[in-house]
């Protein structure tokens, strides 16, 4: 497919205009760090997408594989003095591995034991990296070196803004290439029956475990990225409340929608900014702005708006 | 036996009866709506900060207890009503989103209304240990354990027994039939909150002496519910049960015998293990897919 | 409820936008001096952050209302981040590029303090920090203070208690937040040089309503004298309950971490006979009038007791003592300029806090010894100190 007439183009035009343009308007480093924050988030709910919009699958424990792509960074390159690249691929790989091992058994549960078989997961993964202290620091968590690609160390949030501008684009641009594939079309005939799809001849378990191995190595690139920038990491970056907010930005941007994605990271990162002013009722506001979107846009915020300008689509 | 299992025994029992109720209360709910409530745990921690605040106003304990668990079905029907039923017919997991969405809602209400310091209820009958065969458990422990039980049995009458519960255990099974035949559903659903959040603060009630009350007691507590829940086979009540009590001894044997470091992941390695070898639950005779 | 979110993040955007607008022009004489916080107001620590943020709030007040330092007001901005380094990182620079404050007296918790370090060495401001561990101040980092004892401290403290009591074998229990296992690698690490062994070593998780099993266990164990806790908040009062519950009666040993009424009140009668070491400011009632933090530490509570209506604990007293001595720094510099503010917190010499009295100097940033500790023991639901 030539990248010029991909589904998708405008929209990724526009993503890349407004990353041109935003840096103009963000008057300081504070907003730079909240975009940065955003970009990193779409990439992890990007690839959570395929899986929950497309594959029709949930995850309550993806941010496990954030928090081990994070900490192999992290011990890889400050206890071991890797380098930070060589790291980032290794925590990948492991993510990668583990993920294809236990993708065969959780895909085959369904609905709710699907959530409760990914919750758990990802809870286990905490524990072992509260426990074990010795490697990880323990529950106050430890410090991250910065990162260096061949000999160049990016320092500051504006030459981050780029580096992330950047895997944000690749990774659109990855996953709308993947959902107009051959694979988008047979996960979208899982997501509608899968005992249909199987009847027509759809290997479901391998698109199934394609996906989810794939959005775990996309949280797990992210997770390093993220290590990285902040320059210190915690067990709850692979928590359970974590995973929730991942899960939740996708939903709320709008199911099967790369920029739904997009957009659902940036309002739930920008949110919890400015509902500061609400000082004691912030959780209040928080719990119930969740439950009102949720009810009045069900299918999040992309689709929603998407229906309301042009009545075209489904 | 010796005295040491008796005590990781009943430390299981006691914490495992706990799970049991929450788990209980999302097997009902699931029954009724297909929906998983996440805010179970936020039911149990309602039932025992109201408790304690009603007591601290000045009222009579067992009225105390009465508010609480009135005020807590309150809440519970009040979700079903503006939370729930508006977003009818949504995905699994937008409903998930929702529920989530209440619990942060509940927290953040207890912490507005009662501040965010912990506080404790005085035991029902007293806290000097009993001894049985050389274990030291305490009368409350009794109290949780026995009014699981009475609980466990009342509902199983209720379900069994009466109009309004069979009528439950037939729309869970069958909606459309159950329509068919003058069932209304959205009284059932409504039913099916009220009676969660009455499982849920009766057994925040029972466990405050214990546990102690705060904004946050009901997070692990509806974690580990959701797990006796899914282990025992979602929607399957006694399931649940059984399932709450193995998750609670094995956590109290694993703390006794093994590490007490992973004994918080010993819950989620069982759910892990039982959902490889039998994707539907322990306790449960598998479904098919509708297409 | 869409028209309503709309109109919040209007006038959200709006808020901010101002503040932008006010903090872009430069510091006049009559600017207020900003004081940058960030807390566990909410979530697993707010025990912590919460007296923390009604002792800065009630004080900034006070301080205000009596006119100001060095001709002006304190303008106190505070986030709160639930104890959660990820949500720090964000509003640290929140608060250094945008919001631009003067100094920070913040992080309720070591994770949240550490993940704030690397930008505040970075944008060079003060920062008072009430968090726990000791790696917060050591090694020392030049624009980093810390007002709360250590856990160093406190270990040492118990064990020369538990030596004087003919004590040599102790079995720890431990919860998983990151006090308790700062605290526990304290007790590791300190136990042979103080001729202590470590007997029984168990651990119990976030949130757990019943520690009996590892009791249970440390009480069985061979040759053991004494128990030791390290947690903090409901878990304190919850292993005091278990502990009575089983009837075990060798010495009980608390930390810091349990220094607070609610501890005694919560554990039913389980904290009697428990050990532990305290600030001053927690059994200021029971100190001798010529303790020369009586007068300090017995206003504050007065103050914090009667506007909140809570009862004392020492945590309050880590965000008291921090704007005090940010105060007098402020006030004997003359001015807001942050390398002679920071040269001023250098000097603090002999400053006398809620926690402690304070020595500060270029090379410690905590400036409190062991001696700042008093030991107590619990006795009819009361501290009673112990000579």
């Amino acid at each position: 497919m030539s990248p010029l007439n991909m589904p998708g183009r405008n929209g990724l035009l526009a993503l890349i205009a407004t990353i041109m343009v935003l840096p103009l308007m963000l008057p300081n480093a504070f907003y730079f760090d909240i975009v940065i924050l955003i970009g990193l988030n779409s990439i992890v709910c990007i690839g959570l997408n395929l899986l929950i919009g497309y594959a029709g699958q949930i995850s309550l424990g993806h941010a496990g594989f954030f928090g081990i792509g994070a900490y192999f960074s992290a011990i890889l390159t400050s206890t071991y003095g890797w380098p930070a690249t060589a790291a980032m691929v290794v925590g990948a790989v492991v993510v990668g591995l583990l993920s294809f091992i236990i993708a065969r058994p959780i895909m085959k549960l369904q609905g709710h034991y699907l959530a409760m078989g990914t919750l758990g997961l990802g809870v286990i993964i905490t524990i072992v990296l509260t426990q074990e202290s010795d490697l990880t620091g323990g529950p106050d968590g430890m410090p991250v070196p910065g990162f260096s690609i061949f000999g160049w160390e990016p320092y500051g949030e504006t030459v981050w803004y780029w580096i992330i501008a950047a895997v944000l684009v690749a990774t659109v641009w990855l996953s709308l290439n993947l959902i107009a594939s051959p694979v988008g079309r047979a996960l979208r005939a899982v997501h509608g029956s899968e005992i249909a799809a199987e009847t027509l001849g759809v290997n479901v378990v391998k698109y199934k475990v394609l996906v989810f191995v794939l959005s775990a190595i996309i949280a797990s690139l992210a997770g390093s990225l993220f290590a990285h920038y902040t320059g210190f990491i915690t067990p709850d970056t692979s928590g359970f409340i974590h995973s929730i907010q991942l899960v939740t930005m996708v939903v709320l941007g709008g199911m099967a929608s790369t920029f739904g994605a997009v957009a659902g990271a940036a309002i739930l990162t920008i949110l919890p900014q400015l509902l500061t002013v609400f000082h004691d009722y912030e959780h209040l506001v928080f719990g119930a702005v969740l439950i009102g979107t949720m009810i009045f846009m069900r299918r999040g915020l992309v689709p929603t708006l998407a229906d309301l300008f042009n009545g075209r689509q489904k | 036996m010796s005295a040491d299992f008796l005590q990781f025994l009943f430390s299981g029992i006691t914490v495992g009866a706990t799970y049991a109720l929450v788990g209980l209360g999302f097997s009902i709910i699931y029954n009724a709506s297909h929906v998983i409530n996440f805010a179970q745990g936020e039911f149990v921690m309602l039932g025992g900060m109201a408790t304690v605040f009603f007591y601290g106003a000045g009222l009579p304990m067992p009225l105390a207890m009465a508010m609480a668990v009135a005020m807590t079905i309150f809440i519970g029907m009040a979700l079903e009503k503006f939370a729930v039923e508006p977003a009818k017919g949504a995905s699994i997991v937008t409903l998930i989103i929702i529920t989530i969405g209440a619990s942060i809602f509940l927290r953040g209400l207890a912490e507005v209304l009662w501040g965010r310091n912990f506080h404790s209820l005085p035991p029902i009958s007293g806290s000097d240990p009993i001894n049985i065969g050389g274990a030291l458990v305490l009368p409350q422990s009794l109290w949780v354990v026995g009014g699981t039980i009475v609980i466990v049995i009342t509902l199983a009458w209720f379900f069994n027994r009466t109009m309004t519960g069979k009528a439950m255990v037939a729309s869970a099974s069958n909606p459309l039939a159950a329509r068919l035949v003058g069932i209304n559903l959205k009284f059932i659903l409504l039913l099916s909150f009220a009676l969660s959040a009455m499982l849920g603060s009766i057994a925040g009630i029972l466990i405050a002496p214990i546990s102690l009350a705060y904004p946050g007691v009901g997070i692990m507590l509806g974690l580990k519910g959701f797990c006796a829940a899914i282990l025992g086979g979602m929607g399957n009540p006694m399931g649940a049960v059984l399932a709450g009590l193995i998750v609670g001894i094995s956590e109290a044997l694993t703390a006794g015998y093994i590490s007490s470091a992973y004994k918080d992941a010993v819950a989620f390695i069982i759910i892990l293990a039982v959902l490889f070898l039998r994707p539907n639950g322990l306790f449960s005779t598998g479904g098919t897919e509708r297409v | 409820m869409k028209p309503g979110l709309f109109r919040h993040l209007t006038i959200a955007a709006a808020a901010i936008t101002m503040a932008v607008g006010v903090s872009n022009s430069d510091a006049k004489a009559a600017d207020p001096i900003k004081i940058g916080s960030f807390l566990a107001v909410t979530g697993g620590a707010s025990f912590l952050g919460d007296p923390e943020k009604k002792t800065l709030e009630m004080y900034v007040n006070k301080i205000n209302a009596d006119g100001g330092v060095i001709g002006r007001k304190l303008e106190l901005i505070l986030y709160d981040d639930q104890g959660n380094p990820a949500n720090t990182v964000p509003f640290v620079k929140r608060l250094i590029n945008d919001d631009k404050v003067d100094i920070l007296l913040a992080g309720s918790t070591t994770g949240s303090t550490m993940a704030a370090i690397p930008f505040v060495e970075k944008a060079g401001i003060p920062f008072i920090s009430f968090g726990g561990a000791g790696v917060i101040t050591s090694p020392v980092k030049k624009w980093v203070f810390k007002t709360p004892h250590t856990d160093t401290l406190a270990v040492q403290k118990i064990f020369t208690d538990m030596k004087a009591r003919g004590i040599s074998k102790v079995g720890l229990l431990s919860g998983s937040g990151g006090f308790d296992k700062s605290c526990r690698k304290q007790v590791q690490t300190l136990a042979p040089g103080s001729g202590m062994t470590v007997v029984a070593d168990e651990t119990h998780g976030k949130g757990d309503t019943d520690m009996t099993p590892q009791i249970t266990k440390i009480k069985g164990t061979a040759g053991v004298q004494a128990f030791m806790y390290c947690g903090f908040g409901a878990a304190t009062s919850i292993v005091a309950k278990n502990y009575k519950q089983l009837g075990a009666s060798m010495p009980h040993y608390q930390t810091h971490g349990s220094a607070s009424k609610s501890f005694i009140k919560n554990a039913e009668g389980g904290a009697e006979g428990v050990r532990l070491p305290a600030a001053a400011l927690v059994v200021v009632d029971a100190l001798p009038a010529s303790h020369p933090q009586k007068k300090v530490a017995g206003a504050y509570k007065a103050m914090y007791e009667s506007k909140t209506g809570d009862s004392i604990s020492s945590f309050g007293g880590h965000a008291y003592d921090g704007l005090m001595i940010a105060v007098e720094a402020i006030k004997r510099a003359g001015s807001t300029d942050k390398a002679k503010v920071l040269a001023e917190i250098e000097k603090t010499s002999n400053f006398i806090g809620a926690d402690g009295i304070y020595n500060l100097s270029a090379s410690d940033h905590l400036g409190l010894d062991e001696a700042s500790f008093v030991m107590v023991e619990v006795r009819n639901g009361d501290w009673k100190m112990l000579k």
